[in-house]
């Protein structure tokens, strides 16, 4: 569990390591953020990047403020981060609700949030928070800026539109109203492992009625993905628990789970059965 | 000799052994280092059969920073593995090749070793070693159609009895016959420090060495010194301290011997350390039993007989332990009960996996899990309480000492001491069983799947025949003793320390303890199926008690005073009762004692003795466990809401540390009870590499447990009455925990199989309508 040779590059601004990066690109030259996924794969040597571009020197990485009504998250943002207060608002709480479900105090002091969005593992936390608040994925390069929309961001399990020799410098999503209720269910075999489905929903309850529904499901498909069905099975329903089986049932029968050697797919959408309706349920409280 | 109440012995001292740990002076075997010394990797089968067409080791040995690169072909003048306990005609066949001749039977076979001037390099030429091999059928249940392990050599290597009694014609008659088939799954100890060996040949002293041993070491220097054709002085090993032991770490594998036989040819030091990958497909696995038992009882629930046929998969090679694993559950299966008439059968059978061998509560862990589903499934038949059918059946202590014709570990079993049902009753109350049903029946009305099981044991422990120790009190007074035992991380130290202190009257903290070293003693015993306490702290009394005698008799002369009158208090002698009078301390006298001194006169030099303790029969110490879970019913998930563990020691020298071992031992037990388990695929690929697929048990799945210690019953084969602790813990989590289960579900015999995967318990839950 030693890593192949590699060479270290440690630029000190946005362009710096554009530009590295666009040099060794084709050399399977690859960004290094909080290490926490790609140093195990490195000493597994499932990975055997040429060269590693560290971006943790890259101050102008750090931004982690609100603006315009949208949240912007900076590259070097450690999960760590994301504790109460950290940010205002229902968006703010629901990090934090997320947060501590990530791996363990070690792995987020040291990850960071868009180091997952370009992980893209079908069961992160965050990509599946990122698909539920229609974030943009702010990708830089030496051909300049692009800005993906979520839901073209996402290519498969681990893998992304992203180009070889783009940065991810920033995710940015619009906040969520004052007063929005949200929620978050994972099941995992252990906590803060990897979930086997996961649930975050966000909604509004006015005049007793559901607005603005949102259900993102993690890992229980090769990406996260909003589920239609289930938010519009609570449009306009009261928020109660026929309205809540009827969502979670429809999640449940919307997904089209994976499976693994431990897991077949029934068992993965019963699991997000009971997240959405227990991520709904939480909500309410 | 009895206990003086105030005695160390009995006590919660502190442990010797971690100011170092603690400080971060810790010397495990990944910090030993020698100058010079060359980083060994070990190139590993990626089929799980077949065989070897060609390998190609040219490019790297081509790589700079190579020294050489060994096939089989390189190391003609070693054999396979032996067994720790000497020759098995029937197994040698079988035995593993330190590097794989001609034919690969598992993932992670050493094919080759790499040795080069660092451990990168060393990964990075692996890397560049091709192996050509032709794919055999795998074999991948113990149960299946057997195979060739070799042309004309069955992959059913073995096949084990043990039994007594005619149990067809009690069958025949009994009022009711019980079954089950059931399934221990695969999971083996996964100690936090993996394992490391570094060779050394000393050529200035002609002494090859062996660091990082761990567990037998002079059991291993035997072996080693064998294979290596070398006299006993000639060849040392050296524990480092050990990161967790529990039956995996400490044996004789492959890698031990090619770091010996490099640093013999190449003149040096050469260093090996397993990774974590490696350990997870590379040391010894352990548990993977299927069993299909009956019973025959009577209309109260009796036990009649049992039979019992097993199939043990072995994975591909017997490992140092040979059959020991099946042949303890031969051996322990009836456990603490009495059975008319018994048979087991076992089939020692190979597949296409890891080789398994020995973890903690080695064929108990299996056995218990077995035989209490068995007794559980009598009570549901005959509608009786589980707690019933046990205490119907436990023998009681008027019985003792119980001796069946069965045997385990070369021994024949005789259970010494023991109040089970006394023990049960203890448990019981600490868990409030009448009040606890009532309560979980409440919450099952509130539609909660919520239960309780229980599990009774014994456990064996203090394998002999024999140990030794020597003892010594320097000029200054200070002490030490020499042992041949082995720390794994258990507090050895301590526990030696209070013994000798207790035994000789001085300050358990001016004594060193000396273990793993095989140029310090000539015999050891090591520490292993708990062993240690028992059989190295009655030689450490042994040897205390006779340099107490010899510094009481020279005492007695120079204060003028019999022997018999005088004490030794805090390491000075002084006449009975009299803390003012005249004294000497052990320091003076062993000045007195001096080869040269001049009040010697004709003793034998030194203030020091060896101790023996001899022993015909091992101890069985026993226990019980109770769980209480709650099952989620739609993620079915299992959560453990309390647990009680009581076990009867004889006597706990540090009840702390015992405490301790249990405590340790529970949390693995959980990991074979609900998450630990090395799946294969179809093709013998091994699918649980990492900890994301391996998954331990961490301080957020380990629940609080209640640990009863008693003391009801000590060993009458031993002058301290101890048992040993290292298994209790372990030993009897998967049948409470699966009892327990049942109970949530309403379903006697609902779980049938280890572990307790939610995923399985949704199947389970659908089958009975409950999720
Ligand atoms: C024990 C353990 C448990 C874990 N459990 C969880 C869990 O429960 N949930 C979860 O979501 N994650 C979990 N993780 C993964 C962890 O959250 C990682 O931190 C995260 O997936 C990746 O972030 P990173 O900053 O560490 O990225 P790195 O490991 O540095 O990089 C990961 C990949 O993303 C690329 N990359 C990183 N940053 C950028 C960038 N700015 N632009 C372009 N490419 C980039 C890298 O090139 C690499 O391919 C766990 C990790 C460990 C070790």
């Amino acid at each position: 569990m030693k890593p192949a040779p590699f060479t270290y590059h440690r630029p000190l601004s946005i362009d710096e390591a554009a530009r590295i990066l666009s040099d060794v690109a084709e050399h399977d030259g690859r960004i290094i953020a909080g290490g926490q996924s790609l140093a195990p794969m490195m000493a597994f040597r499932v990975a055997r990047p040429h060269h590693l571009v560290d971006i943790n020197e890259i101050a102008a990485l750090d931004v982690l403020t609100i603006e315009d009504a949208a949240l912007r998250i900076g590259a070097r943002v450690r999960h760590a981060r994301f504790i109460p207060g950290a940010i205002a608002g229902p968006t703010g709480e629901l990090f934090a609700k997320v947060m501590p479900n990530i791996a363990n105090y070690s792995v987020r002091s040291r990850g960071t949030f868009c180091g997952s969005l370009a992980h893209a593992d079908p069961a992160s936390e965050w990509c599946a928070l990122a698909t539920l608040l229609d974030a943009e994925i702010i990708a830089h390069s030496v051909r300049g800026e692009r800005r993906i929309d979520v839901r073209d961001y996402f290519d498969g399990a681990m893998s992304t539109t992203l180009a070889p020799d783009e940065i991810v410098i920033e995710a940015r999503m619009p906040v969520l109203r004052e007063g929005t209720r949200t929620g978050f269910y994972e099941f995992s075999r252990r906590k803060g492992d990897f979930a086997i489905a996961m649930a975050i929903v966000a909604f509004s309850v006015e005049n007793g009625r559901i607005t603005s529904p949102r259900v993102s499901i993690g890992g229980a498909e090769p990406y996260p993905r909003r589920i239609h069905e289930a938010e519009a099975a609570l449009d306009g329903a009261a928020p109660d628990a026929a309205a809540f089986a009827a969502a979670a049932d429809a999640a449940a029968a919307a997904v089209d789970p994976m499976e693994d050697a431990m897991t077949d797919a029934a068992y993965r959408r019963d699991i997000v059965r009971a997240a959405t309706r227990r991520g709904l349920e939480q909500a309410m409280q | 000799m009895n206990a003086k109440p105030q005695g160390v012995i009995g006590q919660s001292v502190q442990r010797l052994e971690d100011r170092p740990l603690i400080i971060g002076k810790g010397m495990f075997v990944g910090d030993i280092s020698f100058a010079h010394q060359l980083h060994m990797r070990i190139v590993r089968s990626t089929s799980a059969h077949g065989l070897i067409k060609r390998i190609d080791a040219q490019a790297a040995r081509a790589l700079p920073g190579v020294h050489a690169v060994w096939t089989a072909q390189d190391i003609p003048e070693i054999g396979p593995i032996d067994f720790r306990e000497g020759k098995i005609e029937k197994l040698e066949p079988y035995r593993q090749p330190v590097l794989a001749i001609d034919r690969v039977r598992y993932v992670g076979e050493p094919v080759a070793a790499i040795f080069a001037s660092d451990a990168y390099i060393a990964e990075d030429a692996a890397d560049l070693v091709e192996i050509e091999i032709e794919d055999l059928p795998v074999i991948m249940d113990a149960r299946a159609a057997t195979g060739d392990f070799a042309p004309g050599l069955s992959s059913e290597a073995a096949i084990i009895t043990q039994g007594f009694g005619d149990t067809a014609s009690v069958f025949a008659t009994a009022y009711a016959v019980v079954e089950i088939d059931v399934t221990v799954g695969r999971h083996s100890g996964v100690p936090l420090e993996t394992r490391g060996a570094i060779g050394r040949y000393d050529a200035a002293r002609d002494v090859l060495e062996l660091h990082g041993a761990a567990k037998v070491p002079h059991k291993n220097k035997e072996t080693l010194a064998r294979l290596f054709g070398r006299p006993a002085a000639a060849l040392h090993l050296f524990e480092t301290h050990v990161g967790g032991g529990f039956g995996v770490r400490g044996e004789i594998y492959p890698e031990d011997i090619l770091v010996l036989a490099a640093a013999l040819r190449f003149g040096g030091a050469v260093k090996w350390i397993e990774d974590r990958r490696e350990h997870l497909m590379a040391a010894n696995q352990s548990r993977e039993q299927h069993h299909k038992t009956r019973a025959a009882v009577d209309e109260k629930g009796t036990l009649l007989a049992i039979e019992n046929e097993f199939w043990h998969d072995q994975g591909a090679y017997p490992r140092t332990h040979a059959m020991r694993v099946a042949e303890t559950t031969c051996g322990i299966l009836p456990g603490p009960y009495r059975v008319g008439a018994y048979k087991a059968l076992g089939h020692y059978r190979l597949t296409n996996k890891t080789p398994a061998a020995t973890y903690r509560a080695p064929g108990r862990y299996e056995t218990n899990f077995v035989r209490e589903r068995l007794l559980d499934a009598i009570a549901a038949k005959l509608k009786i309480s589980r707690i019933d059918v046990r205490k119907q059946n436990l023998i009681s202590s008027d019985e003792m000492p119980y001796a069946r014709p069965l045997c385990v570990l070369e021994d024949d079993v005789s259970y010494d001491s023991g109040d089970y049902v006394g023990l049960l009753d203890k448990s019981l109350k600490a868990i409030k069983w009448d009040e606890l049903q009532g309560e979980l029946a409440e919450r099952r009305k509130r539609g909660e799947l919520v239960g309780v099981g229980l599990a009774t044991f014994v456990e064996k422990s203090g394998l002999g025949p024999t140990d030794g120790a020597h003892v010594c009190v320097d000029t200054t007074g200070a002490i030490e003793v020499i042992t041949g035992g082995a720390s794994v991380g258990q507090g050895f130290e301590t526990v030696m320390a209070q013994v000798c202190a207790e035994a000789l009257g001085v300050d358990y903290r001016n004594i060193r303890v000396v273990h793993g070293r095989t140029d310090r003693i000539d015999f050891g015993i090591g520490a292993h199926a708990s062993r240690a306490t028992v059989m190295t702290a009655n030689a450490v009394h042994a040897a205390a008690l006779i340099v107490r005698e010899k510094a009481l008799s020279f005492a007695a002369e120079l204060l003028q005073s019999d022997a018999a009158m005088l004490d030794i208090i805090e390491g000075r002698v002084i006449r009975r009762g009299e803390s003012e009078g005249p004294s000497i301390t052990l320091g003076e006298i062993a000045n007195h004692l001096r080869p040269a001194a001049k009040l010697r006169r004709g003793r034998e030099p030194g203030l020091s003795a060896d101790g023996w303790f001899d022993t015909d029969h091992q101890v069985y110490p026993y226990g019980n466990q109770i769980a209480v879970v709650s099952i989620d019913r739609e993620t079915c998930a299992v959560n453990v809401e309390q647990y009680v563990i009581a076990y009867d020691i004889g006597r706990a020298i540090n009840p702390v540390l015992v405490r301790g071992q249990i405590l340790g031992g529970f949390a693995q037990g959980l990991g074979g009870a609900l998450y630990e388990e090395f799946l294969y695929d179809e093709r013998g690929e091994p699918l649980s590499v990492t900890f994301v697929d391996y998954l331990m048990p961490t301080a957020n799945e380990v629940p609080n447990v209640e640990v009863i210690i008693a003391e009801d019953a000590p060993s009458p084969r031993n002058p301290l009455g101890i048992k040993g602790a290292g298994e209790s813990g372990i030993a009897a989590v998967g049948a409470a925990i699966a009892s327990a289960v049942d109970d949530a579900l309403s379903s006697p015999g609902a779980v049938t199989q280890l572990p307790i995967t939610p995923q399985r318990l949704k199947k389970i839950m659908n089958r009975l309508g409950r999720a």
